[in-house]
């Protein structure tokens, strides 16, 4: 009974410092940090927003999408990006990924059913499909598919778009990004960047 | 997609940037320990919570005051979550249900952060911040505080079993250390493309003629502390997979080196408050070992990806992203789980086996390397306490650890924390895979069933936090058997470390002798290294064999 009383006493310092530590970390510390984030990078703590045009902005209503997140692109004409497990795809209401073991039978089957469609709409033999191109990734957002995967698709968005293979191609050179600093991360391509230069040079 | 030399080079920068900043930082944690001085805004907080600041608390009430904190925390942040509907900025989403809060309130107290909702779906902006960040830090700090109270009670000779002041290393370990290092790194993570904001879901129209919801929030000033305090709890779903948490390769290294920055200085820190620094640099030798090890062995599992489905894909991508790749994945899957953190950037139910089951062994391990901000240095200590005790039992005297004798009363309290979360995590595992409600959220059968069930009661008990998302845990089973595992797990273990803080700060130093085992030499550092491997290895092999060993030979 005493130690209960004990244990109560204590609680009660703890709710009184739990308020005071509340007001400090839970309304001042995010409050000043947003208040710097938008002052000195707004566009990237807004959400790194960009246009059709490829331009930055801060205005939902302005933009196709946000730099940083991946977004569904079917059709032939663009270029695609990885499977993705979020919601129907590119869900950012249902982010994650398949969660599927190395030994999913399920997984593994998936794997070749994406396999065979990728090779037969790029027109290419199934042995040269690249592993992003077959895998769910893990946010189900990612903005990137490997300059392999890019590559393999420039004969197929070049025909649908009527322009010279050369000329997409040069378009996936400018837009690929090797590992930072040259060690951290891997090379890489951003698909909606990528596919905002290429709907600019279909204009 | 990952090649051999970056991969190293990555490895190189993590390990240059943490030598140069461990040191300093704890110089300056030994230093906030033991100031005298209680600066002004300090002064203020006692004063509206009405605690002593110059009381020394014997350890009982040291332990009460942890305990009547954590209660409270529990009981604001569940009452918060079932009333998120009626606050501001809630963008909508309604309350959580009891099994749900009960745990959510659990697990961010606990400094577990285990995720049963998927963020962007369930929770309001008010409720991420003012409840569920101030418990990343604040969970953070009684870590530390409980590890220095242990410290204390090593360095103190007759002070009849007082371990220090909660409240003041409580305090101090937010206002001087935490909150600190979080606003620069909040700003440092904008600047390389995190979120802060305070915008609800927006639809814009895609490029491809599509629609796509995009989902601001206070997400920087979280994650830099869900990563400092090694809690782990995503802001979205998707945790530092997703690209407003984590958008490149920058922001993924200074992520990880967040992760082990304080459980890393913290050992350093012992070694100060003993006075003695080269018990510090033995403690930080042994979790350098275990986590170096573990990260070679990862991100050779994930580079050579074995494995049928690996296999079928030509490389271990499922659930992984193009701009870390298997080496930026596996260096982050590495440190998550050799300390508490749990947070992801990579889907661990899809790692190969060999790399799950490194993930599950790192848990199961119990934190130590280096482990939780302050739980990684105590559970360290416990684990050097069995290596003196076996040590004196091979030369046949009473053995005593930095001159205070480990007896019979001492030695139970070791004993008792060794097994504690053992037990908790087989009982709680034993438990899911009888009962139907256990086994209906298996994702799939055999092995990597049971694996997905092991990994998460191990992931509760040891306060991880991660999980094998594949196992459907958001029922009213799961919430509430993680939740009564991770409150076992958090508090038995500090029921134990506290007591036998006290009964060291009671003890005379006994003069070291010729059979004394010294604690700071090469022969210790293996010593202990190998009771951590065998402690664990004796203990969870059988399980280990039925599930991820068995998957990894199919």
């Amino acid at each position: 009974m005493e130690s209960l009383f004990t244990l109560g006493r204590h609680a009660v310092a703890g709710l009184r410092t739990l308020v005071v530590l509340t007001l400090l970390l839970g309304l001042a510390y995010p409050l000043v940090v947003t208040g710097v984030a938008q002052a000195a990078f707004d566009w990237r703590a807004s959400g790194s927003l960009v246009t059709a045009d490829g331009e930055r902005t801060t205005s939902y209503d302005d933009a196709v999408g946000s730099a940083l997140i991946g977004q569904g692109s079917d059709g032939p004409e663009w270029f695609h990006p990885r499977p993705s497990a979020a919601g129907d795809g590119w869900d950012p209401l249902a982010t994650g990924g398949s969660n599927l073991g190395p030994e999913s039978p399920d997984l593994v089957a998936t794997i070749e059913e994406r396999r065979a469609a990728v090779a037969e709409e790029e027109g290419v033999a199934p042995a040269q499909v690249p592993a992003d191109a077959l895998t769910a990734s893990a946010s189900g957002l990612d903005p990137h598919v490997s300059p392999a995967y890019a590559m393999l698709q420039v004969p197929r968005v070049a025909r649908a778009n009527g322009l010279a293979e050369e000329e997409v191609r040069d378009l996936v050179e400018a837009h690929t990004d090797d590992r930072t600093l040259g060690f951290l991360g891997e090379p890489r391509v951003d698909v909606l960047a990528l596919n905002i230069a290429l709907a600019g040079l279909r204009d | 997609m990952s090649s051999t030399l970056p991969a190293l080079l990555q490895v190189a920068a993590l390990g240059l940037l943490l030598a140069l900043t461990v040191p300093p930082l704890a110089r300056y944690l030994a230093h906030v320990y033991s100031s005298p001085r209680h600066l002004a805004g300090e002064r203020l907080v006692y004063r509206l919570a009405g605690v002593d600041p110059g009381a020394d608390q014997h350890w009982r009430t040291y332990l009460t005051s942890v305990l009547g904190f954590s209660l409270v925390g529990v009981l604001a942040l569940y009452a918060f979550g079932r009333l998120q509907q009626h606050l501001p900025l809630s963008l909508g989403m309604s309350a959580l249900p009891a099994d749900g809060a009960f745990n959510t309130a659990v697990s961010f107290v606990t400094n577990t952060n285990w995720q049963w909702y998927s963020g962007e779906a369930a929770l309001g902006h008010l409720m991420q911040m003012s409840g569920l960040t101030v418990q990343n830090f604040v969970s953070a700090a009684v870590g530390m505080a409980v590890a220095v109270a242990l410290a204390r009670g090593l360095a103190r000779t007759s002070a009849e079993g007082r371990v220090g002041n909660f409240w003041v290393d409580l305090v101090r370990g937010v206002v001087r250390v935490l909150l600190p290092i979080s606003v620069v790194g909040a700003v440092v993570l904008v600047a390389l493309g995190v979120v802060q904001n305070f915008d609800a879901p927006h639809l814009v129209g895609t490029l491809a003629d599509g629609s796509q919801s995009l989902t601001g929030g206070p997400v920087a000033s979280q994650e830099v502390i869900k990563e400092l305090g090694t809690n782990g709890g995503g802001f979205y779903n998707a945790n530092s997979a997703h690209p407003f948490e984590n958008p490149n390769a920058l922001s993924n290294l200074f992520e990880i080196y967040l992760i082990l920055l304080v459980p890393l200085a913290m050992a350093l820190a012992f070694g100060r408050i003993v006075g003695d620094r080269r018990q510090g640099r033995a403690v930080l030798a042994v979790m350098s070992i275990l986590l170096v090890a573990s990260i070679g062995l990862l991100t050779w599992a994930e580079m050579a990806a074995p494995g049928s489905a690996p296999g079928a894909a030509g490389a271990a991508m499922e659930g992984k992203e193009v701009r870390f790749g298997e080496a930026g994945s596996a260096l982050f899957a590495a440190a998550t789980t050799g300390t508490s953190t749990g947070a992801v950037n990579a889907m661990h139910d899809s790692l190969t086996a060999p790399g799950g089951l490194v993930t599950l062994f790192n848990m199961l391990l119990g934190e130590i390397a280096p482990g939780g901000v302050g739980s990684g240095l105590y559970g360290m200590l416990m684990l050097a306490a069995v290596t003196v005790f076996l040590s004196g039992l091979m030369v046949g005297r009473t053995p005593e650890w930095l001159g205070k004798k480990i007896g019979q009363r001492e030695m139970t309290l070791v004993a008792l924390y060794v097994l504690a979360t053992p037990a908790v995590v087989l009982v709680g595992a034993a438990l899911a895979i009888s009962l139907d409600a256990g086994l209906a959220g298996q994702q799939e059968s055999g092995p990597h069933g049971l694996s997905e069930v092991l990994y998460a009661v191990a992931s509760a008990g040891n306060n991880n936090g991660s999980a094998f998302a594949g196992l459907m845990t958001g029922t009213p089973f799961y919430n509430t058997l993680l939740g009564l595992c991770m409150l076992a797990g958090r508090f038995l273990p500090i029921v134990f470390v506290l007591a036998l803080a006290g009964r060291f700060a009671t003890q005379q130093r006994v003069p070291s002798g010729a059979g004394t085992l010294p604690t700071h030499k090469p022969l210790f550092v293996v010593l202990l290294t190998g009771v951590a491997l065998v402690v664990v290895g004796l203990t969870f092999v059988p399980v280990l064999a039925l599930a991820p060993i068995a998957e990894a030979l199919q």
